[in-house]
């Protein structure tokens, strides 16, 4: 059986109608494109997803990597997906031309990677990750690391890390112990030990280049906190001038972490400079290492939150198969047992729930294919100030993109396996997989407790509110236009409310200057709820606009936009009122949790 | 040596198909198209010849709709050089191997690759009607080729196993699924082909006349399963069989 992955039907409604991607080539950059090109693309990320990726996703499951203290395995269709997507050129997607790349919109990027995250996650982070990594020493990398390292990252044959984490310190980076001390030829010697390294030991490329970060030593040892953090290039292998590889560099496989899913993605414990330290180079300029990594974490939060969307995709069309397919009961009103027996899909409780998971899924994977377009206005928008705005618009919403859908993909995987009843708690399903693979989401690049002080604390107040005005204003904007129109006009309403409602809460809080902050922040995670649902609302009130209007013209795929404006009801009439409830909560700066006292629990 | 490779717009292989309303064919309303993928072997198969240095040019021709200048351009992204597309929707097997044979005429390829059938008809006629036009030999069903010599070898897959032919060239070669496994195309080169050259002509330019001369009385949907059932001997098998299903005497 064909694996359910994504809705092609779906991808060109984000694409196409919603977003309008062709208009995009009106931009110079994108000016040799069309429909033809982009479609062209995808078509080649949906056959290498299918035949590289699916093809080992359960495989890769349940053989997960393995070290025996020596060397680590993986099972070899890891290999064979990686060379495919560098082969393709998909890692290279959005280069220059010039790059090997086919300088592709982010938007249409982001949407090829989408085919493969949603085929196979895991496997999809090797050669991705990569790609990341390079970016980083392209970025701020001198021209002797370009060419030595970013260059053989560009075309495949080196692989990378990002290497943050040590055991002690994760979300609070600020306290890492990595250490790196100038050496009398420029370079320094590292010793760290990091964990949660995914992609740290593997034989899939000829090199790997870890990105470290590490507090410089000086005469009065190192700076504390995040001012003192830098980044350093540690490769594998030392890169001779030559390009040839040179010594095996002091970096060491420590262990492995087994985990609850995303199993074919290795996950390392790294030890850094045991024996004499471990030979780095300096990345751009020392106490920069957080911002140099954080350039790289809107891109990786966005792709957490469109990895998050795909899988309650995946998990909502393989339910909805299932449920098509499964006789079980009779309808309510026929009491016949002699009747035949209806398919599940056909019974309300089964309805609700495959709504459900229709109504979190296909509005995640939208918003974050939005975001991946505000990423190519941020780089091409027409005029500066478009770019600006783009720009901050990203930052104001990465916290939502990122933590919503990894918040609501593994609920929706969840209404998928209940779907599948007890055939959805054996491993003979996929659905189980599905939400052992998202459950990671919440967790990587900036949990989503993380995610909740970074909206509250510093993208609300993002260019003096002037950016959140701005979200608010669209938000309104949509809500007017679905208002217009008979179809949508429930949708409107109710979206126009509970846009006002966002903006009473965020002038709350913006004007209560004299509490602490914790009492501020006890609440930012129903905050995060509270405004990533209505965010959610507003793309659901846009895409019925779409829907609506679409309708008009085009009868022959009635069914289709029917469904849209069927799920945008259900989030509006069943979801979105949650608001009002979190709104009374968020103003009354409710001190329960604060409050609880350890010796309490 | 020019080759010449045939390729077909089609109903994608993944897309179930349903018969229209006016039961004159399938619905193809927002249907995604793809290329034949037998014509797919077709093009990988020129491809590597042409990696070997066997092939010099690769022309792909298209007989159908506007819009299967896609499936040319994917054929360009693959590796072919140029492309013609003839436009002419619905054209029956015997219009396009007649347009096809003018354009091998003008052409003058060494060899001519098709799929051995299109997907959507599955007439499975087009490269026998075009050798024949041509006077060329044909090597149909093929699951390896070998140029050399002048001469093309092809292992054709037969009913009863493998049979190998020799043709002199100019010679048309029909692929089988086992041929090869066709590569996808890369992002550069889809960006490559667009501007290789690809030339539009109609039917007219070859003097072909393409109106129908098959009609279509009517398309059906196969009839649903009926559930099985038991039974309860060998003896009441046999008695079904002969008198229900009237497979045995």
């Amino acid at each position: 059986m064909n694996a359910k992955t994504l809705s092609a039907r779906d991808m060109d409604f984000i694409l196409y109608e919603w977003l309008d991607a062709c208009q995009l080539t009106q931009r110079p950059r994108y000016a040799e494109h069309s429909r033809e090109t982009f479609d062209a693309a995808l078509t080649t990320a949906r056959q290498v997803a299918e035949k590289y990726f699916a093809n080992h996703n359960r495989k890769g499951d349940e053989n997960e990597p393995a070290f025996d203290g020596k060397t680590v395995t993986l099972i070899p269709e890891i290999k064979a997906a990686c060379d495919a997507v560098i082969e393709t050129g998909l890692t290279r997607a959005g280069r220059d031309y010039e790059q090997g790349g086919m300088q592709l919109p982010h938007l249409l990027s982001q949407a090829c990677f989408s085919w493969i995250q949603a085929a196979n996650v895991s496997s999809s982070v090797y050669a991705f990750l990569a790609q990341s990594a390079a970016t980083v020493i392209e970025k701020f990398g001198s021209a002797d690391q370009r060419q030595r390292f970013f260059q053989p990252m560009l075309d495949g044959s080196f692989f990378g890390t990002m290497c943050l984490t040590e055991p002690h310190a994760g979300s609070s980076l600020g306290d890492i112990r990595a250490t790196a001390d100038l050496q009398a030829d420029g370079t320094y010697r590292l010793r760290a030990n990091k964990i949660f390294i995914s992609a740290g030991e593997h034989d899939l490329a000829d090199n790997i280049v870890h990105l470290v970060l590490a507090k410089i030593r000086g005469p009065e040892g190192v700076e504390p906190g995040v001012k003192g953090i830098s980044l350093f290039i540690v490769p594998k292998f030392l890169v001779n001038d030559d390009g040839s590889l040179g010594a095996r560099n002091d970096v060491q496989l420590a262990g492995l972490f087994h985990k609850m899913g995303y199993r074919s993605s290795i996950s390392t414990a790294m030890n850094f400079g045991e024996q004499h330290g471990a030979t780095a180079y300096l990345l751009g300029e020392a106490g920069k290492g957080l911002t140099y990594m954080f350039h790289m974490m809107n891109e990786a939060r966005i792709a957490v939150g469109t990895g998050a969307a795909v899988l309650a995709v995946a998990g909502y069309l393989e339910s909805l198969d299932y449920a098509r397919q499964r006789p079980q009961g009779r309808a309510p009103d026929n009491r016949d047992p002699r009747s035949p027996m209806v398919p599940i899909s056909e019974h309300a409780d089964v309805k609700r729930m495959l709504l459900e998971q229709k109504a979190l899924a296909e509005s995640a994977l939208a918003l974050c294919l939005y975001s991946a377009k505000l990423v190519d206005d941020m780089h091409t928008h027409p005029d500066a100030s478009g770019r600006a705005d783009a720009a901050a618009m990203l930052d104001l919403l990465t916290p939502i993109i990122k933590a919503w859908p990894s918040e609501y993909g593994p609920r929706a995987n969840d209404l998928a396996i209940q779907i599948h009843g007890g055939a959805g708690y054996t491993r003979e399903y996929i659905v189980e997989q599905h939400y052992r693979d998202n459950r990671l989401n919440p967790i990587h690049e900036g949990t989503n407790g993380i995610q909740s002080l970074d909206l509250l604390g510093r993208k609300l107040g993002l260019n003096g509110g002037k950016t959140f005005l701005q979200l608010l204003v669209q938000m309104s904007a949509a809500a007017n236009a679905a208002q217009k129109n008979e179809t949508t006009a429930e949708l409107g309403t109710a979206l126009q409310q509970a846009v006002q409602r966002l903006g009473t809460v965020a002038q709350f809080f913006a004007t209560q200057k004299n509490v602490p902050p914790s009492a501020l922040t006890a609440n930012s995670a129903v905050f995060l709820d509270f405004m990533g649902r209505i965010v959610i609302a507003w793309i659901w009130t846009w895409q019925a606009t779409t829907a609506a209007n679409a309708l008009r013209h085009n009868t022959a795929d009635k069914d289709f936009y029917l469904g849209k404006l069927q799920a945008a009801r259900y989030f509006i009439r069943r979801e979105l009122p949650r608001t009002v409830q979190q709104a009374e909560l968020l103003m009354t700066l409710d001190s329960t949790c604060l409050d609880m006292a350890d010796a309490w629990f | 040596m020019k080759v010449l490779v045939a390729v077909k717009r089609v109903v994608d292989a993944n897309v179930k198909v349903r018969v229209a309303a006016d039961n004159r064919g399938v619905d193809l309303t927002n249907v995604k198209m793809a290329m034949n993928p037998f014509c797919e072997i077709a093009v990988e198969e020129a491809v590597r010849l042409k990696e070997k240095g066997v092939a010099t040019e690769i022309l792909v021709v298209a007989v159908g709709p506007k819009e299967a200048q896609e499936q040319i351009r994917t054929a360009l992204a693959l590796g072919a050089d140029r492309g013609i597309l003839v436009e002419a929707a619905d054209a029956q097997p015997l219009a396009i191997a007649k347009i096809l044979k003018a354009i091998v005429d003008q052409e003058k390829p060494g060899l001519v690759i098709t799929g051995k059938q299109s997907i959507d008809g599955d007439n499975n006629q087009v490269g026998q009607m075009l050798a024949a036009l041509t006077g060329m030999g044909q090597g149909t069903f093929a699951s390896e080729v070998n140029v050399a010599d002048g001469k093309v070898k092809v292992t054709r897959e037969i009913d009863g196993g493998l049979q190998t032919v020799e043709l002199k060239l100019p010679a048309l070669v029909s692929t089988d699924l086992r041929l090869n496994e066709p590569r996808y195309a890369s992002l550069p080169n889809i960006m490559k082909a667009k501007k290789k050259p690809l030339d539009i002509k109609a039917p007219a330019d070859f003097g072909v006349d393409v109106a129908p001369r098959v009609k279509t009385v009517k398309v059906e949907a196969p009839a649903a399963r009926k559930a099985g059932i038991k039974v309860k001997t060998v003896e009441e098998l046999v008695a079904k069989l002969k008198n229900e299903a009237k497979v045995i005497q």
